[in-house]
């Protein structure tokens, strides 16, 4: 029992990471209909951002998502008017899925030319030290981890419920028309928006560096798990996304331990499919009509 | 029916002689690989076509059956002598027929989903067979990879490979004409357009979807066997692979999708440079970079396809 309980510890520590990476996902799916597959790779390109700074300038790997975040802020919003704004007619959803992955492939080449394949790591001096609570292990870095994924998340939910920005963000995902009607700049709100998500990996890369080692080629492992996140949560569904990430942390930390870690990945695809059964639409999506 | 039209047939004459000629005009072995390669592309693409293509549910798993087909000869012939070495051939029309028959499951589930929850399911199809390749160690030895035992033709070894890419290619070609002109291509073509209308008009679209799903699935077991037999050696990154899916689908975009020749036409244009790219820039990973600038300019530039944009001149 003891173990299954330091295991869910884990989870919820793990999912609330993911949850921040995945909100972003969802986020602009909601809004433009555009699932990023490049959110893998920009979050990788991020640890690496802040794996430089904390080298070569000694900031610390928390601080430096306030360099960060809007450098991957302007990416997004450049990203977002080159390739997507362009994409017109029946299949544009489809081919941003298209354009967002050859993305994926061009941050995973250039990352490749700079770094080579060596995986890496950022280590502050206390990446390794952990507390001791009842008996459970909690490692600090994964509880700083929590606390800032938490905060970004209630930074975004208050930038979407309280800010004219958020309105305008929730009119467009509600009616596009009608919002364009009531004079909210639909192409504008979609530009930021998609800069806002791409900002959000900032955050998640500085964790995801310190947590695990990377490579260029992590963004494949990543993207699977977030896309995984954001289908079971329900395309679009801030909330729905941060259930699911907390559900998937738990579901593979706990696969880990009572089962086996190489196992534990797989997990949360047999439970995706699992609830694709009964739930199509994912737990809090709508139900897709045709295109 | 699809009716035999003379300026077709003579398309498909000229395509076809000149892809049979091609191994014996040209005998350097490392251009005849890359014909090999090629034509693996155009039939990937070419198969890729005819399910999503036709009803416009974009696959993203489709890599995955390619990596199962090419273990699945691969662990037969572990355990079964390969003859003189033309015997992984014949049994290549068993193993479509397998793995399409196993794949049609996992297509029940996929394609309760519409649209991007169906492509997104798919590439984590993809994902799942790729972990599973891993970690089934037993079956599949995991990242050791699996040896396939090597023929004994040694003079002109890439040409029985040419030849059986070249076969499927003309396979799926086939299939792609005769389904287009058939009750079937148009049931496929009205769930495309509208799905809830098709089914309301008494289209059985569960039905339809399922079986270009088969064809297409087949398809690219068999030519992830064949493959697999070209390598010797299969690797989970290197049969499941991520980048040989968007490969395949970027040529059928570029080629023009839904369409007969454009998917082949696609993967004509980019294959030979895909493999130049790849054995002059392939150690510094520049190729990806690369690969996504030519993805790029294609969807931007001509997100019609070159068949239609032609068609449309």
């Amino acid at each position: 029992m003891h173990i299954v309980v330091q295991a869910c510890i884990l989870g919820v520590l793990t999912g609330g990471v993911y949850a921040l990476m995945a909100s972003g996902l969802t986020l602009v799916f909601g809004v433009m209909h555009v699932i990023n597959v490049a959110q893998g790779a920009l979050v990788i390109l991020s640890a690496y951002l802040s794996y430089v700074l904390f080298k070569d300038l000694h900031v610390d790997p928390f601080l430096s998502v306030l360099i960060v975040a809007p450098f991957m802020f302007a990416l997004g919003t450049t990203v977002q008017l080159v390739f997507i704004r362009s994409l017109r007619g029946e299949s544009a959803e489809e081919l941003s899925l298209l354009i967002t992955w050859a993305l994926a492939l061009g941050i995973e080449g250039i990352l490749g030319a700079i770094f080579q394949t060596t995986y890496r790591a950022t280590n502050p001096g206390y990446a390794n030290s952990s507390w001791t609570v009842f008996g459970y292990q909690i490692s600090v870095v994964r509880v700083y981890a929590f606390a800032l994924s938490v905060a970004i998340l209630v930074l975004l939910y208050l930038l979407l419920a309280k800010t004219r920005f958020g309105r305008s963000v929730r009119a467009t995902v509600q009616n596009p028309s009608s919002a364009r009607l009531l004079g909210v700049d639909a192409d504008r709100v979609r530009t930021v928006a998609f800069g806002v998500g791409v900002a959000t990996a900032s955050a998640g890369g500085a964790v995801y560096g310190v947590l695990y080692p990377f490579n260029p080629g992590s963004h494949y492992d990543l993207i699977s798990r977030l896309l995984s996140i954001v289908v079971l949560g329900g395309l679009g569904s801030v909330g729905g996304a941060v259930v699911a990430a907390l559900l998937l942390g738990v579901v593979e930390a706990v696969v880990a331990v009572e089962i086996s870690p190489v196992w534990s990945s797989f997990s949360y695809f047999v439970l995706l499919i699992a609830i694709l059964l009964v739930r199509p639409q994912g737990l809090f999506g709508i139900r897709e009509r045709t295109l | 029916m699809s009716r035999l039209r003379p300026l077709g047939l003579g398309r498909a004459a000229a395509v076809f002689g000149a892809a049979i000629a091609f191994p014996f005009l040209v005998t350097p072995d490392w251009l005849v690989n890359i014909g090999v390669f090629t034509l693996m592309y155009a039939g990937l693409a070419t198969a890729w076509n005819l399910f999503s293509g036709f009803t416009g549910y974009i696959s993203l798993g489709q890599a995955a059956f390619f990596g199962i087909g090419a273990y699945a000869l691969a662990i037969t012939f572990e355990h079964v002598s390969i003859g003189g070495g033309y015997r992984p051939f014949y049994s290549l029309p068993l193993i479509g027929l397998a793995v399409a028959l196993a794949s049609l499951p996992v297509a029940w589930v996929a394609l309760r989903t519409r649209a991007m929850t169906f492509a997104i399911v798919t590439l984590m199809f993809l994902f799942i067979v790729q972990q599973l390749a891993f970690n089934l160690r037993s079956v599949t030895h995991g990242s050791q990879g699996v040896a396939v035992p090597q023929p004994s033709f040694t003079s002109n070894f890439d040409r029985p490979y040419y030849f059986a890419m070249l076969g499927l290619l003309a396979l799926g070609l086939l299939a792609t004409w005769y389904v287009r002109g058939s009750k079937l291509g148009l049931e496929l073509l009205a769930l495309r357009e509208d799905e809830e209308k098709a089914r309301g008009l008494g289209i059985r679209v569960t039905r339809a979807k399922l079986i270009a799903w088969g064809l297409s699935v087949g398809l690219t077991a068999m030519i992830g066997a064949v493959w697999g037999y070209y390598l010797f050696f299969i690797y989970p990154e290197s049969a499941v692979d991520p980048l040989l899916m968007i490969g395949a689908v970027l040529m059928a975009f570029l080629g023009g999708k839904g369409t007969l020749w454009g998917p082949m036409i696609g993967a004509l244009v980019l294959v030979p440079a895909q493999q130049w790219a790849l054995t002059d820039f392939g150690a510094t990973r520049l190729y990806l970079i690369a690969y996504s600038l030519v993805f790029v300019v294609v969807l931007l530039l001509l997100p019609q396809g070159i068949v239609p944009s032609l068609r449309r001149s």
